[in-house]
């Protein structure tokens, strides 16, 4: 009947319906991560900032094979190389662009050396034009920093691959 | 002579900077409230971040930086823009909306104005403020702004209507336009609140209220889904600023007018001689904040409604509803007039 449904209408039932669902809620516990204090769990698969490895001998990784400035979809790493004094090959330019740079992780994939790999850094940023650009010096920098955490993710993933 | 009458002026400023200070911290603080009830309905945190001295505080530093960000920014004029019109119009909104606090009794001695005719004089200032929107969407020389307006005049013009049958209901009841008499004939616990007698008039004159300030779910008027922000699209900085403060004070006093009007003023539920049966100005702002809650639990819980629904709810159900339970009131006024209050 078109007059009941008019008169339950009239008691705003659906209407007090929808505010005790907000009312609930508004008491619930709030998923939000507070990001700078609280953060989420990283995969050991995270792809984030680049880094250059060094042997425990203070020896780099890199024989600038360029399978990894090969391999790059995006264009991002060149690389220039020469034959060092001791007879071998050592680059002399390392450059990534991380305005070019996807972070697919195909570099860390080539490399036979594990020399390259993308560390769990995800919150960088660049002061100036040109910061983008980051050399060799940098790259190993970075990766003497965070040799440690780098060589205890893949440990930890060592099995999956 | 001439001492008193200066003195006398300088008192009523410093009563009106008495409320209209406050006024302006609870319409910050109501925008904080707003977007941190909102988002714990909606299981968010809302703001939380700006505190002061490195001390978060729960983000209450937050309104102070909204207020100084849109203070310091530019008021960008459109081209063509009716220049006079286009800056009346912000101070004509919040003027009105400011005006009509002078005759809101806080308690049975705090209020600025207490003339006899308080409620028509509310109607008035309320009807005026869609002056503002009105010239703000001309004077702003852009089609979402001028639709914006339209929207909102025609739904404050509609509900205006719904809305003053209500308050005839009320004034059946109590026998007074002045809103102290008007509470004072609420007196003598819960039971003898108007609520009760008349509970039509007071929720169709709340969603009304709700309808009149353009708040959600009748908020058509800023409709951001189809017109932007409606109105006060072409608006910035300071600008901006006034029609949020306008808005603001608007909602507040529609909920201290439903508080004086229906829930006793500051009258306590209770009756007796224990402390919390006392009348207190607590009670009021008490009843008043329930009002501004249900403001800000009605904007997270309904989406808008369409055009036509809002014109077909305030001249189809609303009023004739309202005329019908003014003829109630009427009828029990003569023959049982004990039950509103005697």
């Amino acid at each position: 009947m078109k007059i009941f449904r008019y008169l339950k209408s009239l008691t705003l039932k659906e209407l007090l319906k929808g505010m005790t669902v907000t009312g609930k809620y508004f008491f619930k516990r709030k998923f939000t991560i507070r990001y700078p204090e609280e953060k989420t769990p990283k995969s050991d698969r995270f792809r984030g900032l680049h880094a250059l490895r060094r042997y425990p001998n203070g020896e780099e990784r890199c024989i600038a094979c360029k399978l990894c400035e090969a391999v790059c979809p995006a264009l991002a790493i060149t690389i220039d190389s020469e034959e060092r004094d001791d007879g071998t090959r050592r680059t002399t330019k390392y450059e990534i662009d991380l305005f070019k740079c996807i972070y697919c992780g195909f570099c860390e994939e080539s490399c036979p050396v594990d020399s390259i790999v993308l560390t769990d850094i995800h919150e960088f940023h660049f002061e100036s034009e040109g910061k983008n650009v980051l050399d060799k010096k940098q790259l190993l920098e970075i990766g003497d920093m965070r040799e440690k955490e780098i060589a205890e993710c893949r440990e930890n993933d060592a099995e999956y691959r | 002579m001439i001492i008193d009458q200066i003195w006398m002026v300088f008192w009523t400023l410093i009563k009106i900077v008495a409320i209209v200070l406050p006024l302006i911290i609870v319409v910050a603080y109501l925008t904080y409230a707003e977007r941190r009830v909102i988002g714990f309905m909606q299981g968010r945190m809302g703001p939380n971040r700006v505190g002061l001295f490195g001390f978060k505080l729960w983000g209450l530093a937050q309104p102070f930086a909204d207020t100084f960000k849109l203070l310091l920014k530019e008021i960008i004029f459109p081209a063509n823009a009716n220049k006079f019109l286009f800056l009346l119009a912000p101070v004509i909104t919040l003027a009105t909306a400011f005006a009509a606090w002078a005759v809101i009794p806080f308690n049975d001695y705090l209020v600025l104005a207490d003339i006899n005719a308080g409620l028509v004089y509310i109607l008035a200032m309320t009807s005026l403020g869609v002056y503002g929107v009105i010239i703000a969407g001309w004077a702003s020389n852009s089609k979402y702004a001028i639709l914006g307006a339209l929207r909102s005049a025609a739904q404050i013009v509609s509900y205006e209507i719904a809305m003053g049958f209500a308050l005839v209901g009320v004034l059946i009841a109590s026998g007074s336009l002045n809103l102290t008499e008007i509470v004072h004939s609420q007196s003598g616990g819960i039971f003898s609140w108007f609520f009760i007698p008349l509970f039509p008039l007071f929720v169709i004159y709340f969603i009304s209220g709700v309808a009149e300030t353009n708040r959600a779910p009748f908020d058509v008027a800023e409709g951001e889904s189809e017109i932007v922000a409606g109105f006060h699209v072409e608006y910035s900085g300071a600008a901006f600023a006034l029609f949020f403060l306008g808005e603001y004070a608007n909602m507040i006093m529609i909920s201290a007018l439903s508080a004086i009007m229906f829930l006793g003023g500051w009258y306590s539920p209770f009756t007796g001689d224990a402390w919390y049966a006392q009348s207190s100005i607590f009670w009021f702002l008490g009843k008043l904040s329930f009002f501004l809650l249900l403001y800000l639990w009605f904007r997270a819980t309904f989406p808008r409604f369409r055009y036509d629904q809002i014109m077909r709810l305030g001249w189809k159900i609303f009023i004739p509803i309202t005329i019908v339970w003014i003829m109630v009131v009427a009828v029990m006024k003569v023959y049982k007039p004990e039950w509103i209050g005697g």
